[in-house]
């Protein structure tokens, strides 16, 4: 109907000026608020002079001739477009927002993963769209649309998945919330499954070395999650799941305004399963029995006019975890060799604040301090195996923006404080201690030149005084140079250095009966006895965008190498026994991935990606292939939604399909012949399927299944039938011990 | 008339100015003709590549050019012929014929069907 009053109106006004004038409207498909017009887009016909700009509503009025044929539409911060014009038919176009994100820039509706064209870093976006298309539980499981990310199966009992990034384990990344390091020391292993999924509102991946400003910590790369916050966040949420699996989730948001300048959430999670399964009659649960209750309560306060902007949060986690045998009772059991079980109990609580002040009259100055304390307790045995370990973590940084010059020199620089006490108590067999004390006291100077066309460079260093790993300084360097248009290189160099939780990282091993090797423990005041690990990180990459047919793709080539100076070797290769020792020789990781992105029609894109893994490691039997690590990659995602009604109705379709290929497994040559794992595993293929029918803009519920085709890796548990003797090891997974499981679940929000 | 008034405002700000101390960070603003957003990144590279001025911010809408500069380095007028050098005139200056002659078709903002268009949706 509306288009017929404009056409009528096009008529009209044709007949009274006797000129041909073609009217539309131009919106900004990911705005705030759908189908508002661009105040101020410019409008022209190619190789003419002719153009106009919109006004407050979008509307253009632009002068026709029939020789008129292409139109191009561009605004600021959007993607310039040409239409095509046949007829004086009325024109409605979107732009879509041309990717200029900030470092900590937080936008909400843009499409769902965003390769940066103009970061000096190789920046991948993930936001909560992307975070929709499977229904990612935690934080952990957030990553399986994404292929620069991958989710391995850590270990049969407890269920957890670790990520890696680049070959390397997440204990090589550096994993941040809202910039604070926040997934290391105690809660390294199971640190990812304590951030529910629906907090998340969007995460950056950065490949190869990091950012200086956030410490040095950093090998293969850095994650960073943003909470949703307060002002953003919808007025009140709710998200129910269930799975067919025994899983129940339930999470709700409520934010409340307190002042003008006071807003406050509430987020509460609750998981629990309390289903035994024992789908493959091992006499092992398939997945733990598990209970987690994780409230957080924000605080955000925002005064633009004196440019003061704040968060403070408090958090606080329970968790608990029992696996096992499935007969296994702690009240009756714990302690005794006749059932074999094992408890995980977290309790954690962490507080941050933050304080930012950008200048009012200098809009390009601006200063921040950070300060996060955490106490993360976990209390754990295995079998006849105790774990306890508490971390108190206390982190503070102070960081100074401005410029040299003009605003094409922009610097950071700043100090931080880290102080970490852990309480760490093992027990295989004889009991230790390994109680110590780390502080650390840095400042870092980050140049980045940017001429705001083709060239930019961010250029770091930071030096640090730690009080077990010395003092050091980190360098890091990212190039970006734009050779066309969209055509992107990039290169990164940067080195890292960490300190090994080795118990905390591979808790895995104390489900089984292997036997602890510490090469130098008790040497020194070191960790452990152990030097520091310390990496260089090299990296290219060349991303391109183009059309075809039309249909925006791009495609991203990378290739990264990580060099080990120094590393603690993880060394699994005695079945009796888990070593850890400092590196003599090379450890190298060498990864290569290829990404294809494509949009098929409107609202339908596909994603591939093909990786290549070469890591291998100086172990002291030789140089080996790293372990449970396929070297191919195979990886496609294809989403599809309909389009949406007025009240926002509309269909998502999303399919997610990996094939993982041969992974070389630990030696079991020395077990006895029923004891035996083959060198190499087999490949296989998972596919996972999500449906979301939304309704309104208030109500949608979803459905999916994982592993569809039911790959099931067989005899996960080696020794099952005897897990109190020597042949008993839970940790050698390389795919799903679950079969197919189906989910569902709704989500309901008001604003 | 409006530029007759902002015109005389940014004489009277450089005179009371420069009778005081020169400031190390001076907001300054004026009107610099231009039609779209390639005029907009033209504009405020020319700002910058100008030694002393710090901050440049071009609206499309409004055609105002808010600046920020070490009035010890630089002074207004520079500015403004530097920026009418490439082909975009200021309230004082008015740009060479052959740097207007070499702008974008989309750019050349003196074209009087451009012009007028732009009138047209303003209003």
């Amino acid at each position: 109907m509306k288009k017929y009053i404009l056409s009528i109106l096009i008529l009209v006004s044709t007949i009274s000026f006797s000129q041909e004038k073609l009217k539309g409207m131009i919106m900004d498909k990911n705005g705030p608020k759908n189908n508002q017009g661009i105040y101020g887009a410019s409008v022209h016909w190619l190789t003419t002079n002719v153009g106009v700009t919109t006004n407050e509503k979008g509307w253009f009025n632009i002068p026709y001739k029939s020789t008129y044929k292409k139109l191009v539409v561009s605004f600021v911060g959007f993607k310039t477009d040409t239409i095509i014009i046949s007829s004086l038919k009325p024109v409605h176009h979107f732009l879509r927002e041309n990717n200029t994100l900030e470092e900590v820039t937080i936008e909400s509706k843009k499409s769902a993963t965003q390769k940066s064209y103009l970061q000096s870093q190789n920046l991948i976006t993930i936001n909560s769209a992307e975070l929709l298309k499977a229904a990612c539980c935690n934080l952990a499981e957030s990553f399986e649309t994404n292929p620069s990310i991958d989710v391995n199966f850590s270990d049969a009992l407890t269920g957890t998945k670790q990520i890696q990034m680049l070959g390397l384990t997440s204990p090589y990344l550096l994993i941040t919330q809202e910039n604070i390091p926040s997934i290391r020391g105690a809660s390294q292993a199971f640190g990812l499954s304590f951030t529910p999924g629906t907090w998340v509102e969007s995460i950056q991946i950065t490949k190869g070395a990091g950012s200086v400003v956030n410490g040095y910590e950093s090998i293969s790369g850095q994650i960073n999650a943003e909470l949703v916050k307060p002002y953003t966040n919808h007025r009140f949420f709710a998200n129910a799941y269930a799975s067919a699996g025994g899983r129940l989730e339930f999470n709700t948001h409520v934010n409340q305004k307190v002042s003008d300048k006071w807003q406050t959430g509430l987020y509460i999670h609750g998981n629990y399963r309390g289903q035994k399964f024992d789908k493959n009659n091992d006499n092992f649960l398939d997945n733990p029995l598990a209970k987690q209750v994780n409230i957080m309560n924000r605080w955000q306060y925002v005064d633009a006019q004196k440019g003061w902007v704040s968060f403070i949060n408090f958090r606080y986690l329970d968790d608990n975890k029992q696996v096992g045998q499935f007969n296994f009772n702690p009240d009756f059991h714990k302690g005794s060799s006749t059932v074999w079980g094992s408890e995980i109990k977290t309790k954690r609580f962490d507080t941050s604040a933050k304080l930012g002040y950008v200048f009012p009259d200098l809009p390009f100055q601006s200063m921040g301090i950070q300060a996060a304390y955490s106490n993360h307790k976990q209390d754990s045995y295995f079998g006849l195996s105790d774990y306890n370990i508490q971390h108190q973590s206390f982190y503070t940084n102070f960081v100074f923006n401005s410029i040299i010059g003009d605003t094409r020199n922009k610097f950071k620089t700043g100090v931080n404080f880290t102080y970490d006490k852990y309480d760490e108590f093992v027990k295989v067999g004889l009991a230790q201690d390994f109680d110590r004390k780390e502080n650390s006291f840095g400042a870092f100077f980050e140049y980045a030149y940017d001429n705001a066309d083709d060239l930019s460079i961010t250029a770091g260093l930071r030096i640090d005084k730690h009080s077990l790993l010395g003092t050091f300084l980190t360098p890091r360097l990212h190039v970006r140079y734009t050779a066309w248009e969209k055509g992107v290189f990039r290169a990164s160099i940067g080195k890292g250095r960490r300190s090994a939780n080795i118990f905390a990282e591979n808790q895995q091993f104390l489900a089984s009966s292997r036997q602890i090797n510490i090469d130098g423990v008790g040497v020194g005041d070191k960790a452990y006895g152990l030097n520091p690990e310390v990496a260089w990180n090299y990296g290219v990459s060349f991303l391109q965008g183009y059309k075809l047919f039309g249909k925006k793709g791009d495609v991203t080539f990378d290739f990264y190498r990580t060099d080990f100076k120094n590393q603690v070797v993880v060394d699994w290769e005695n079945p009796q026994e888990i070593s850890f020792y400092n590196l003599n020789g090379n450890s190298v990781a060498n990864s290569f991935q290829l990404e294809v992105n494509q949009n098929i029609i409107p609202y339908f894109n596909t994603r591939f990606s093909y990786k290549h893994y070469d890591v291998s490691t100086d172990y002291k039997s030789g140089n080996l292939d790293k372990a449970l690590q396929a070297k191919h990659r195979f990886f496609a995602n294809v989403s599809f939604e309909t389009e949406k009604k007025e009240n926002d109705a509309h269909w998502k379709f999303d399919v997610t399909y990996n094939w993982i290929g041969e992974q070389r497994l630990p030696n079991t040559q020395t077990n006895a012949i029923e004891y035996r794992l083959p060198e190499l595993s087999d490949s296989y293929n998972l596919l996972n399927m999500q449906v979301t029918k939304v309704f309104s803009k208030k109500f949608e519920i979803y459905a999916g299944a994982e592993n569809i085709t039911n790959y099931k890796q067989k005899n996960p548990i080696l020794g099952s039938d005897d897990p109190f003797g020597v042949n008993f090891d839970t940790t050698i997974i390389y795919a799903p011990v679950f079969g197919r499981n189906f989910y569902t679940g709704l989500r309901f929000k008001i604003d | 008339m409006k530029k007759i008034v902002l015109v005389i405002s940014i004489l009277l700000i450089s005179i009371a100015t420069s009778a005081q101390k020169k400031k190390k960070n001076a907001k300054v603003f004026f009107d610099v003709d231009g039609v779209c957003m390639m005029c907009k990144s033209r504009i405020e590279k020319a700002a910058l590549n100008s030694k002393g001025v710090k901050y440049a911010l071009w609206n499309v809408k409004t055609h105002q050019l808010n600046l920020i500069i070490d009035e010890r380095k630089i002074d207004v007028s520079t500015i403004q012929q530097n920026i009418a050098n490439i082909g975009h005139d200021t309230g004082v200056f008015k740009a060479p014929k052959l740097a207007y002659d070499n702008l974008h078709g989309c750019c050349k903002y003196r074209d009087e069907e451009v012009q007028d268009d732009h009138k047209k949706e303003k209003k």
